[in-house]
């Protein structure tokens, strides 16, 4: 246990179908790894959502700071040049 | 005994173990100590009510009298329910309640696992349904078992005691009557020797596991196919069937 009271977090991911990426779905506390699984696909799979669940203890996800936003993302605002903008799409193409 | 009748009997013991112990499960709600597993625990008791539904669906056709599901879920008393013993007894704390699981489903997997490969068609789809909700709930509480045997001094000690008080309720599963000895030559139902050693080899092998000793030589408690029930079903038919009693045919 972390502080004695609580089971660690873990972060769950959810595939929903086969071909998609799995996704955030939510969290689940849980003692061990195994249950985490089992904690995981009784709380967020219950109505058929999945068909692959991924989950990982929070404290092992390394994540971006958020004082960290303007170095990080805010120099990719004046970069219009990396969308795929300037191509000109040819009449009658729909899926593109 | 006509391959018929063992039939209906047959179908309706299936259903009364469920409906039962779906019952006893239902009583745990808002007392689990977890959020994560109030919602496992809810998951598995709407299975197992489910399930009742499905055994007593087929047994009122079987019948044919013109009964539904809720004639016998809410219209019998206790002496006609025909539930092994383990399934009404009380739940305890947490872990004798995973005891409990853990004993009774290692059997009735095996016991689904023989009906979804059995000749009565509905009877086996309607295993094969089942047997992949419950090899569910037994690898949750096997989990638990492992996790409470091989855990604290407090929770191997208490993990102990249930398994030495429930123990008794075991020997009952095994206990084939004409019943099962129909459903199994004309139906091709489960051999109850093959499944007692299967079951006694996973409850072995998941003990080790456990750091727990399985009781050897324990006198055996029976009775509940013949309708001879332990104090406790009384009051959980009681309350399980009180609105229905006060309001017959209520539907909400």
């Amino acid at each position: 246990m972390v502080n004695g009271t609580e089971w660690p977090l873990y972060e769950v991911f959810i595939r929903s179908k086969a071909g998609l990426s799995h996704r955030h779905a939510g969290s689940v506390h849980a003692a061990d790894d195994q249950m985490a699984l089992d904690h995981a696909r009784d709380t967020y799979t219950r109505r058929m959502e999945g068909v692959s669940i991924w989950v990982v203890r929070s404290d092992r996800i390394v994540a971006s700071d958020p004082g960290e936003n303007a170095s990080f993302f805010e120099p990719a605002e004046d970069k219009i040049y990396r969308h795929p903008t300037f191509y000109e799409v040819p009449d009658g193409v729909e899926n593109l | 005994m006509s391959p018929e009748d063992a039939l209906l009997r047959y179908v309706l013991r299936l259903g009364d173990n469920a409906l039962v112990l779906g019952q006893r499960m239902t009583e745990r709600v808002t007392g689990e100590p977890e959020l994560e597993e109030e919602l496992a625990n809810a998951n598995f008791a709407l299975d197992y009510i489910g399930q009742a539904r499905l055994y007593y669906s087929y047994a009122a056709e079987l019948e044919g009298q013109g009964h539904d599901e809720d004639y016998f879920a809410y219209r019998r008393d206790s002496q006609a329910f025909r539930n092994f013993l383990i399934v009404e007894q009380p739940n305890g704390d947490f872990g004798n309640a995973i005891v409990r699981q853990v004993l009774f489903e290692t059997f009735y997997r095996l016991q689904l696992d023989a009906l979804s490969r059995c000749r009565d068609p509905r009877l086996a789809g309607i295993a094969a349904r089942g047997v992949k909700e419950i090899r569910y709930h037994l690898r949750h509480a096997s989990l638990w078992f492992v996790r409470l045997g091989d855990g604290t001094d407090e929770s191997h000690r208490r993990m102990a005691d249930s398994l030495a008080r429930l123990w008794r309720y075991t020997g009952e599963f095994f206990d084939g009557d004409a019943v099962d000895d129909v459903v199994r030559d004309t139906h091709g139902g489960p051999d109850l020797v093959s499944v007692e050693a299967e079951w006694h080899a996973e409850l072995e092998a998941l003990a080790v596991e456990a750091t727990l000793a399985l009781p050897q030589g324990a006198p055996m408690q029976s009775g509940a196919r013949d309708g001879r029930h332990s104090e406790h079903l009384g009051f959980l038919i009681a309350e399980m069937q009180h609105l229905h009693r006060a309001h017959p045919g209520v539907t909400w």
